[in-house]
This record gives C-alpha cells, structure tokens and sequence, in this order.
C-alpha cells in the first residue's frame, strides 16, 4: 500500500504545499481569445495548432481560441462589458476600441514597445486605438483592400490596364456589364467591404464627414457628386443585387464567374491559388492567373482606400491582466508574428511599416505586391476629424453607406446627402 | 403506541397517546387550511421566476430606456431623452413604420392561408394524420434554420428560384428578392406567414372539431350554400379563438427579431428594419443600451392597446 508520504511526493502535492501557493496552471490560468473566422482558414489553423500550443508550453497557462463571424463580434463585446465576464482578448476592426474604452485595459505599455520593436504604426492602426496618450488596444494587422478583376475579361473589352480613373472605370464597366459580367460590390450592412467601398468614395471625391474641427460637412456639393457619380456606376457598371450582399457573397461571385471585379481584401486571389485546381476559368484554366488587383482609381480629389486596422483589446474585467500582457508581447513579438503573417501571404499587413520590408514580399506572386504598401494610402473613418467614439456609431450605424444605397435605390443624391448630414449632426452634434 | 392509562385497572381502557410529531402536523394542517397562506406558498414559486426572469428585466429595460447607459458606462438619468431622440431618427420611423407593415400583412395572410388550411384539414381524406402532422414542420423547425435556407433561395447571385423562374421562362433577369426594399420586405412577409400558418391552421383547426356538425346539417336543410354555412354558423362560432390566435400572432409578429436579422440584417438601407432589429443594432452593436432600451419600449404601448382592445372584444363576445 503506497503511504501519504510517498503518495504526495509522486502527485507533486508536497512541493506546491511546500512552496504556498499553486502551480502555474492550476491557478485559473486560462486566457480566453476570441477573434473572427479569418478569410484565410490557414491563419487560425496555423494559431490554433501551432502558435497557441507553444504561448501555452511558454506561458504555462492555457490559451483557447474562439473564433466566430466578424459581423457577431461588437454584439459579443458587448455582452462580455455588460456581463463583465467573457473573453479575456477580444479583436477589434476599425475604430471599435474607442466606443468600448471604459472596458479597455491600459495597453499603453506594450503600444509602445511594439512601436518601437517594428518601427512606428500606420496612421490608421495609430488612430484606432490610441485615445490622447492611452492606447486602448494592441494594433494587431490591417486588411488591405484593393480591387480584384479577370484581366482577360477586361481586355476582351479593350481595357489592358487597370483603369486610372473612376470614370474610367464606370466606362469600361459598362461593357462589361452589357456582358453579363457586371462589377459586384456591396452596399449592405456588413463589416469590410461596405464601408472600405463607401468612405474612400466620399473622400476621392474630395467629401468628409468632418472637418478639422469636428463640424459636420457632410451636406457638400463634393458628396453630392460622389452620390451621383455612385447612383450612375452602380445602374450602368454593377451587379444590383449587391445590396444584400454580406462580406462573403462578393467573394463567392467573383469564383464563381459571376462578377467581373470587386473590392476586396487578397482571399479572393489566395483562395483561387490554393484551391486551382477546382477553382478554373470558362476556359478550365487556374482562375487565379487571369486575376489582377488594382486600386480605387482615382476621383476628383485622388485615390484613397480604407485599409482596415485590426487590434487586440486586453479587457479590463481580466482576471489574467499579467498573464494576458504577457501572451500578447508573445504573440505580436516579431517572432511569432512574422510565422502569421506568413501564412497570410499579404491577406493581412502588420501594423507597423517594419512589415513592408519582410522578405515574404519576395516570394508572393506579383499580383499580390500591391498589398505590400497598401496600408499607407488609407485614411480612417471620422475624417478629417478623430476617429474617435462618435465615429464608431457613425460607422455602426452604416449611415455612409446607407446614403449609397438609398440613392442607388432612387433616392435623389440631394436628399440622400441631406439625410445622411442630418443623421451625422445628430451623432456628432 | 398504545399504553394503559396510569393507575388503569387490567388494561380495560386503552387510549392512543399523542404521537410525538402529531402537534406539528397539526400546526401545518392550520397553516395549510388558512387558505391565504396557503395560496401565498402556492404562488411564492411562480412570483419568484416572473419576478426574476419576467420583471426584473423589464424594469431594467425601463431604466435603461430612461438613462443613457452606454456600453461599459454607467448611466445616468436622462428622463424622457431616448424617447425623444428615437422619435426624431428617420430609422426609427421607417422602423416603426415597417414594423406596423409587416405585423398587419403577416397577420393577414397568416389568418387567410390558416383558416383555408383548417377547412381543409377539417374534412375526411386519406392520409389526413400525416398530413396534419407533416404541416406542422415549418413550426417545428428552429427558426434560424429555416430562415437560413430562405436566405439561401432568395441569395441575389445563386437564388434557386431564380434560376428555376429563369430556366422555366418566367423571367429574363433577377428578381432582386433581398436587395430591394420592398421586394425585401415583401419576402419577409412571406416567410414569416410560411413559419407561422401552421400555428393558426392547428388551432383552428381544434376550434373547427368542437363545431356540432348538427348545425351545418340544420343549415344544410335550410338550403345554405357553402359560403353562407361557413359566414353564418363556422365563423361566429370560431370568432373567440380566431381572437386569441390572433391576438398571440400579433405580439409575436410585432416583436419579430430572428426572421429579420437572418433574412436580411435590417437591409438594403434600413429598409426592412424592425423595431426589435433596429433596438439590437442601437442597444447590442453600437453599444447605445439606453437608446437601444428605448427603442424596443415603443413596442409595449402598441401591444398593449392591440391586447386591450381584442381581449375586450373577446369578453364582449362571451357574454353575448
């Protein structure tokens, strides 16, 4: 019969009542992470089989990964704030740390070191998280989108280049479209694609929401011609069922052979490279070699996108506020970072312009090097002024997009422009 | 346990001597006959779950509506503001105004379409119970689920329908099912009256068999045709149920979410919001819980004129 004492030294009781306190992993600690479905599957494979194991055997504490669909995260922050129980991390798009910030540990600490470890943030990873001197989050990567097309299908309608100029464009998708391969964008309410479609239209046409100063000026003569611009392009060069399209739809059209271009972030293009041999063209070649990417071509007043920031905010209802610090160093570290952004293979940009120069860049194929330095022509919802909590509400409450698509559904420009500034003055006062 | 009384001669008497927990029982047996504790101990369960999972949150959700609680921000209060501000937001409007649209056309067809379906269920052919039972489905089956296979026939790229109204020549573009608000709304509609007709053929269909078939032979004889049987002997007999199931429709039509929120998220441009969808995207994803409270409290006044008025209705036909 085996004796307590022996008993205890085998089970390892004796050393932990020895020392006073509990193991590492018996203490409760367990972190909770909770992201989206990531558009490249790979990415959360490559956390969840690889990285996390090893933040696990590093940290000696138990990291669990949740993943769900990008459209249900603000309502699932939301839950966790009021409850003041859930994830322990939680990512971020766009501006959301600001409309959570009273929920938000301090991450300033770890901001900072990251800036300085991978050389200083991207505008819009800065100003999504950063509250006056408080970083409310970790900026984690950013999604550049740019405009993925069929070259052929645009040569065959004597387009060799991608198009400079929104007129262009609105051209020469008009003969695509008497085609039957309209341009497929959304206007709907749904996380990336609407709003990283609708504010780079307000600004190319030289509109904002505000001013410096934070004054609506919304209710311009340069929206009003976006609108119309909009209204135009959409009847002549685009796909009209879009308006019910989520993130996923254009996607699946433009695989499908459905649409002949549409803004997107790279999955379009990496899921036809890895999955080339289903994913074929009316010929039955690879799509993915017909497919290019280009930029917003230009409006009146250029040609800016919105690139979006993705963060990781540390919650202040934490248990594990060390332990939690201390997994995302690891995580967003250098190290473990670039075996991510690997895997990502351009789909997601750092935060920092450090990531401009990994030699990953080298080995991607060419249509893919327009996501190198994507992120660096972006501006960030709210502009001109901060993007600050009111626009977070401005951005949940798709009032930007909304004014596209009421007036691509018969609205006048005028009163579309009209409603939308009135609903910005009521948010933004 | 008996015992012979002390000083008892040759156990001639023997009585039973009060059993230990017999005052007891005795004090529960005066507690349970006084009937107002009694009912109070009855009721206390009851009181306790409506009270903590029906009443407690309703008067949360009222102070949320009176504060401005944000996410994450204690509230303060704010009186009548929400009120005010959601009054004023042409969301709303068009929120409050689809909400009205959508209850009173899903009720409508609901109440059509169950009733035909009753009579129809209501008479004798093969394979009656099968049918009763499979009509049943769309009831049965978790709303999500069924909501997500609409969306997928009615998808704007890869519709089914579409592509059977196309391949069989009925069409020669699109029907824009979803990305169009009023084709949108419509299709709501339909869905909602595809999910909720059963509810109303089954219970009809229960106050159809409580009918004596006696009178339809009586106004048979009087030379009433099928039409005249059905106005003047199914219908006034049939009203009171009628009004419940209509009464529950119209509550749970008004506060519809799922069906909304899956179909078409509120969209295109807010054009097929709901008063509950457009109270979870202010209250549940913008983080605005005072706002969003507000919003889903225009509901109550509503529903409780619309029960007020049929229950009343309802007792008036009673005592006729």
């Amino acid at each position: 019969m085996m004796e307590r004492r022996t008993f205890l030294k085998i089970t390892g009781v004796a050393g932990i009542l020895a020392a006073h306190r509990a193991p590492a992993f018996a203490q409760g600690t367990k972190l909770h992470l909770l992201r989206w479905n990531d558009f490249i599957p790979a990415c959360d494979v490559t956390l969840r089989q690889q990285l996390l194991p090893e933040a696990t055997k590093a940290l000696g504490a138990e990291i669990q990964l949740e993943t769900i669909n990008a459209n249900d995260l603000q309502p699932r922050i939301t839950a966790a704030v009021q409850s003041g129980n859930g994830a322990d991390i939680i990512m971020a798009l766009h501006n959301w740390p600001h409309l959570y910030k009273s929920a938000m540990a301090d991450v300033t600490d770890l901001a900072e070191w990251q800036a300085k470890e991978q050389g200083g943030y991207y505008a819009q990873s800065e100003q999504a998280v950063k509250d006056g001197k408080r970083y409310l989050a970790l900026p984690w990567s950013i999604s550049g989108l740019q405009m993925a097309y069929r070259r052929s299908w645009f040569v065959e309608v004597g387009q060799t280049t991608w198009p400079k100029t929104l007129e262009q464009l609105h051209q020469v998708g008009m003969k695509l479209k008497k085609k039957g391969r309209p341009i497929g964008q959304t206007l709907a309410h749904t996380f990336g694609d609407a709003p990283a479609w609708s504010y780079p239209m307000l600004w190319n046409f030289g509109a904002a929401e505000r001013d410096r100063a934070g004054k609506v000026v919304l209710d311009a003569k340069q929206t009003v011609e976006s609108v119309k611009f909009m209204q135009a392009f959409w009847k002549d060069a685009c796909d009209e069922g879009a308006l019910a399209w989520d993130d996923t739809n254009n996607n699946r059209a433009f695989l499908s052979g459905e649409i002949s271009a549409t803004l997107n972030g790279a999955s379009i293009y990496i899921a036809a490279k890895r999955g080339q041999d289903k994913i074929k063209d009316e010929k039955g070649e690879p799509m993915v070699r017909d497919i290019d990417h280009g930029p917003i071509p230009n409006g009146p007043a250029g040609s800016w996108g919105y690139h979006i920031p993705f963060s990781h905010m540390l919650m202040k209802y934490s248990n594990n506020q060390k332990l939690a610090k201390d997994f995302l160093k690891w995580l967003h570290g250098k190290e473990t970072f670039t075996r991510w952004f690997e895997v990502a293979e351009g789909f997601s940009v750092g935060s920092t312009k450090y990531w401009e120069q990994h030699p990953m860049w080298n080995k991607v194929d060419d249509a893919m090097k327009i996501y190198r330095q994507a992120a660096g022509a972006s501006r960030m919802v709210g502009y001109a002024g901060p993007a600050d909590a009111k626009a977070g509400e401005v951005y949940s409450k798709y009032i930007i997009t909304d004014m596209y698509a009421k007036a691509v559904q018969g609205m006048s420009a005028e009163d579309a422009v009209k409603w939308a500034a009135a609903e910005l003055k009521k948010i933004y006062g | 346990m008996k015992k012979p009384i002390a000083g008892g001669t040759n156990g001639a008497v023997v009585v039973a001597l009060p059993h230990p927990r017999t005052g007891q029982t005795r004090r529960l047996t005066r507690f349970l006959e006084n009937e107002r504790l009694l009912a109070g101990v009855l009721l206390a369960p009851t009181v306790l779950l409506l009270g903590t999972f029906i009443a407690y949150p309703f008067v949360s959700g009222v102070w949320l509506a009176l504060s401005d609680t944000s996410v994450g921000n204690v509230g303060h209060f704010v009186g009548l503001r929400n009120f005010a501000k959601a009054w004023d937001d042409s969301i709303f409007q068009q929120a409050f105004r689809n909400t009205f649209f959508y209850t009173f056309w899903a009720t409508i067809f609901k109440l059509a379409l169950g009733m035909w379906l009753a009579l129809l269920l209501n008479r004798s052919f093969r394979g009656k119970r099968l049918v009763r039972a499979s009509m049943l489905l769309p009831f049965i089956i978790p709303t999500v689920l069924s909501t997500f296979a609409w969306r997928w026939m009615f998808d704007p790229t890869f519709s089914v329908l579409n592509w059977l109204l196309f391949k069989t020549g009925f069409i020669v573009t699109k029907i824009p099912f979803l990305s169009d608000g009023v084709y949108g709304m419509w299709c709501a509609i339909a869905v909602n009256t595809w999910r909720g007709m059963p509810f109303f053929a089954i219970t009809l269909l229960a106050g159809l068999q409580t009918i004596n078939p006696d009178l339809h032979e009586a106004a048979s004889l009087d030379g009433a045709n099928g039409w005249q049987r059905f106005w003047h002997v199914t219908w006034p007999l049939l009203k009171p149920v009628t009004l419940v199931v209509v009464v529950f429709s119209i509550i749970q039509t008004f506060s519809d979410f799922q069906l909304i929120y899956v179909l078409t998220g509120g969209g295109p441009a807010n054009a097929t919001h709901l008063l509950a969808t457009y109270a979870y995207q202010i209250g549940v994803a913008t983080g605005l819980l005072g706002e969003g409270a507000a919003i889903s409290l225009f509901m109550l006044p509503v529903l409780f004129i619309v029960v007020w008025v049929q229950l009343r209705y309802l007792r008036r036909l009673e005592g006729a």
